[in-house]
């Protein structure tokens, strides 16, 4: 059962103390009466409503008369079977798929209608009461972890539709609710797709919040290149439309570009409630190809080199020799042990013949191996299933373990001496740590591996990741490519950015949010 | 030498849908319902195609039996590569009365007309799970039936095809012409792209009625009700072990 390995490690942590968590962890864990706490709580904290809100978190809800007046108010607007401070529910939704511990909020809600959104928001701004928008539950930074408790919003369950699918104009508008591959499903019929492919079949708003991308961004781009346009719901309950009310052109001078403000901001600017996308026609002939190389530096020059000649690549995955070993045991293939690039082309027969060809030769000059190369569905398939099972697959290489996976993005050039000092870095530290990379965009992952009841592990997989953080932004790149900041990396957004950067990001929070509401504890600090 | 081959399709509704049975307990909501071609004829279309692509068959023709709507299914397999299509006209008051025995019957009529080597079907269709098409079709025939086909070759004496059966694998060997029907495994259907979406709008599609074929469509089968199945019903806490025992006690589950 998901949350059970939290609830059960948390119980083990439980001490009596003041500190707001860890008496709600207690409670949920079983351990303390919630009379005796609420007592306490209300003696030491006092709940009220302040325009300064108490660091405390809104506890015991059903136990504590503001706590049952927020629930009515909040059934008011969506329903009673649409309101649950459930043990199991709240657990769920502070915990994403990361390795990091997630804290629950104390409620949650689900709207049906960004109306009811809207209404939610008041509600919270009116009582000072963090607000956390909730998609998928698929991210791995810990972006929808309720650090001070508060109403989780999730827009997914209720909001799931397809709004409008524009065949003509390559694009669709979608709620909270729809993710990547129910869209896929819906145009597929249409000769349409949407490229934008995290690992996980996330939420596409959510994919607009965090700013995601996938394998296929080299050619088609990541989610900052395919959304159009926004609805947002702000914490003062103000609805927006970032590109303009309805609109869906191409392009457009109108104005500050509030979409792209919007996008990558993590939940913490407003509540994406629809978003407007763009389509793309399914390639006329696709091929895949698989070789390998005997070093990471061969492969990537491989692609370095790819780039260079201008072939349009749909598809460039590096996998390195720990991840080959590691997809060959899970999926029980028998690829040799070295590292990998995993290709994919796009075009029509005689452009994906002649972009092979090219790809092929480059390799070979590069010391590349034996270039298998596949153009049925199922060959295809087959040979992207090895490639989008590598988390699982990692997971699989020590049973038990959970994974720190790392998300630097540099500049081409300098992806092989960055991906060789990671490698050797991770040696050192004795840890196990595939890689998988879309090395088209110098975007890499390393999934470095920790035992969850070892946190010296968790340390030094801690200091490899932030050691090729600092790496990647002194080589011109970025500390996150596309999995976000949320928690985790706000300390390395402040090197990447300096004191003035981040206070203007500050600044605009300050603007959007003044009471400092929206998935708090991300991306940046407060001061 | 090469065949000519004609692939049945279903517009049903799409397996995605939340299926609601109608307010007079005769069927399910259709309208406003999303459809989509029955995923088994998808399968069918693709190995239709790979045979063409490997130069065994130099025309697929596509049959879909239904309303107006079921153009938008024979246009999808055409844009599927398939060469030109047959819509057998059936009025939407009729459908719910229309029923494999109909289908077979046309199926049989145009293979003879159009004389071709293979008839294709999906192994059942997802709304009635029915999987009589097939086999009724060979039989009005007299034709050799591959259902359930996982893997299709040509030999020189006709077709030898797996078939996945509850034991496992069998292999047969038929002569030719035969009627086939496609399994999950048999191939992995290709997206249709926009530049064939546009080719296929020029591609023929020739209109007819099943008395064109004089086929009888009186149905044989009444639907006399269906019906949701049973809601699940709640399950009971217990606060101990003693409690858990006392329930299963009263329950008769237990006799300690």
């Amino acid at each position: 059962m998901r949350g059970l390995p939290q609830l059960l490690s948390r119980a083990k942590r439980v001490r009596v103390g003041f500190s707001a968590s860890e008496p709600v962890l207690a409670i949920q864990a079983g351990i303390l009466q919630p009379d005796k706490f609420t007592q306490k709580f209300v003696q030491i904290r006092g709940l009220k409503s302040s325009k300064v809100r108490s660091q405390a978190p809104l506890t015991a809800v059903d136990n504590t008369d503001s706590g049952k007046q927020l629930k009515q108010e909040l059934e008011a607007i969506v329903g009673p079977g649409n309101v649950s401070s459930g043990e199991s529910v709240v657990l769920q939704h502070g915990q994403d798929e990361g390795p990091h511990q997630g804290k629950s909020p104390d409620i949650v809600v689900f709207p049906s209608s960004t109306e009811e959104v809207s209404e939610i928001c008041k509600i919270c701004t009116k009582h000072n009461i963090p607000i956390i928008p909730y998609g998928t539950g698929t991210g791995l930074e810990g972006g929808i972890s309720a650090v001070d408790g508060g109403v989780c919003v999730n827009v997914s369950k209720n909001m799931n539709k397809i709004l409008q699918i524009h065949q003509e104009d390559f694009s669709a508008v979608v709620q909270p609710g729809i993710s990547r591959e129910m869209l896929n499903q819906e145009v597929r019929a249409d000769g349409l797709w949407f490229p934008v492919d995290p690992g996980a079949d996330a939420s596409v708003c959510g994919m607009c919040a965090t700013g995601a991308s996938g394998t296929n961004a080299v050619r088609y781009g990541t989610m900052k290149e395919n959304c159009l346009n926004l609805e947002v719901v702000l914490a003062d309950g103000r609805i927006i439309h970032t590109a303009g009310i309805g609109s869906r052109p191409k392009k457009s001078s109108a104005g500050y570009n509030l979409t792209s403000l919007f996008l990558g901001s993590e939940g913490t600017l407003g509540i994406i409630t629809s978003a407007t996308v763009c389509l793309h026609a399914i390639p006329e002939s696709v091929a895949a190809a698989v070789v390998g190389f005997p070093t990471v530096q061969n492969a990537v020059d491989t692609v370095v080199m790819t780039l260079q000649c201008s072939v349009p690549m749909a598809r460039m995955e590096l996998l390195d020799e720990v991840q080959m070993k590691a997809c060959n045991e899970y999926s029980g293939l028998s690829y040799p042990e070295t590292p990998h690039l995993f290709l994919e082309f796009h075009g029509s027969e005689s452009e994906v013949e002649s972009q092979t060809e090219t790809v092929r030769d480059i390799a070979a000059d590069n010391d590349g191996g034996e270039f298998q190369w596949a153009v049925q569905q199922e060959d295809r398939t087959k040979l992207w299933t090895a490639r989008h099972r590598a988390y699982y697959a990692d997971i699989a290489l020590r049973p038990g373990c959970r994974s720190l996976t790392t998300d630097v993005c540099v500049p081409v050039s300098a992806l092989p001496d960055l991906v060789t000092a990671t490698k050797a870095d991770i040696a050192e530290h004795g840890l196990v740590g595939p890689m998988v990379g879309h090395v088209g965009d110098g975007n890499f992952h390393t999934m470095l591996l920790f035992d969850p009841a070892d946190p010296e592990e968790f340390r030094k997989c801690k200091e490899v990741a932030n050691k090729m953080a600092r790496s990647a932004i002194a080589l011109g790149g970025t500390c996150t490519g596309e999995h976000g900041v949320g928690q985790g990396k706000m300390v390395l957004l402040e090197e990447q950015f300096g004191k003035d950067g981040i206070d203007v990001m500050r600044q605009i929070k300050g603007a959007l949010d003044p009471q400092q509401l929206m998935n708090p504890g991300k991306v940046f600090s407060r001061n | 030498m090469a065949l000519k081959v004609l692939v049945g399709c279903k517009r049903v509704i799409d397996y995605a849908v939340k299926i609601r049975i109608k307010p007079d307990k005769l069927g399910v909501v259709t309208e406003g319902v999303k459809h989509s071609m029955n995923p088994f004829d998808e399968i069918a279309v693709e190995e239709a195609m790979r045979m063409k692509e490997a130069k065994l068959v130099n025309e697929i023709i596509v049959v879909s039996c239904g309303p107006a709507q079921a153009m938008e299914t024979i246009r999808t397999a055409l844009a599927m590569g398939a060469d030109r299509g047959i819509h057998v006209e059936i009025p939407l008051d009729q459908m719910d009365t229309f029923q494999p025995i109909h289908v077979s019957k046309v199926l049989a009529k145009l293979a003879e007309q159009e004389k071709v080597d293979i008839v294709m079907l999906g192994k059942l269709a997802i709304d009635d799970d029915s999987n009589q098409t097939a086999q009724m079709t060979a039989s009005l025939l007299n034709w050799p039936q591959g259902v359930f086909a996982s893997k299709i070759d040509k030999t020189d004496a006709g077709l030898e095809i797996i078939r996945e059966v509850d034991g496992g694998l069998e292999t047969i060997r038929t002569t030719l012409p035969a009627v086939l029907s496609a399994d999950l495994r048999l191939n992995e259907p290709r997206y249709a792209t926009l530049p064939n979406i546009m080719k296929a709008k020029k591609k023929k599609v020739v209109k007819m009625k099943p008395a064109d074929l004089g086929v009888d469509m009186a149905p044989r089968i009444q639907v006399v009700s269906v019906e949701d199945p049973p809601v699940r019903e709640a399950g009971q806490t217990v606060s101990d072990v003693d409690d858990l025992v006392a329930k299963l006690k009263d329950k008769g589950f237990s006799s300690a």
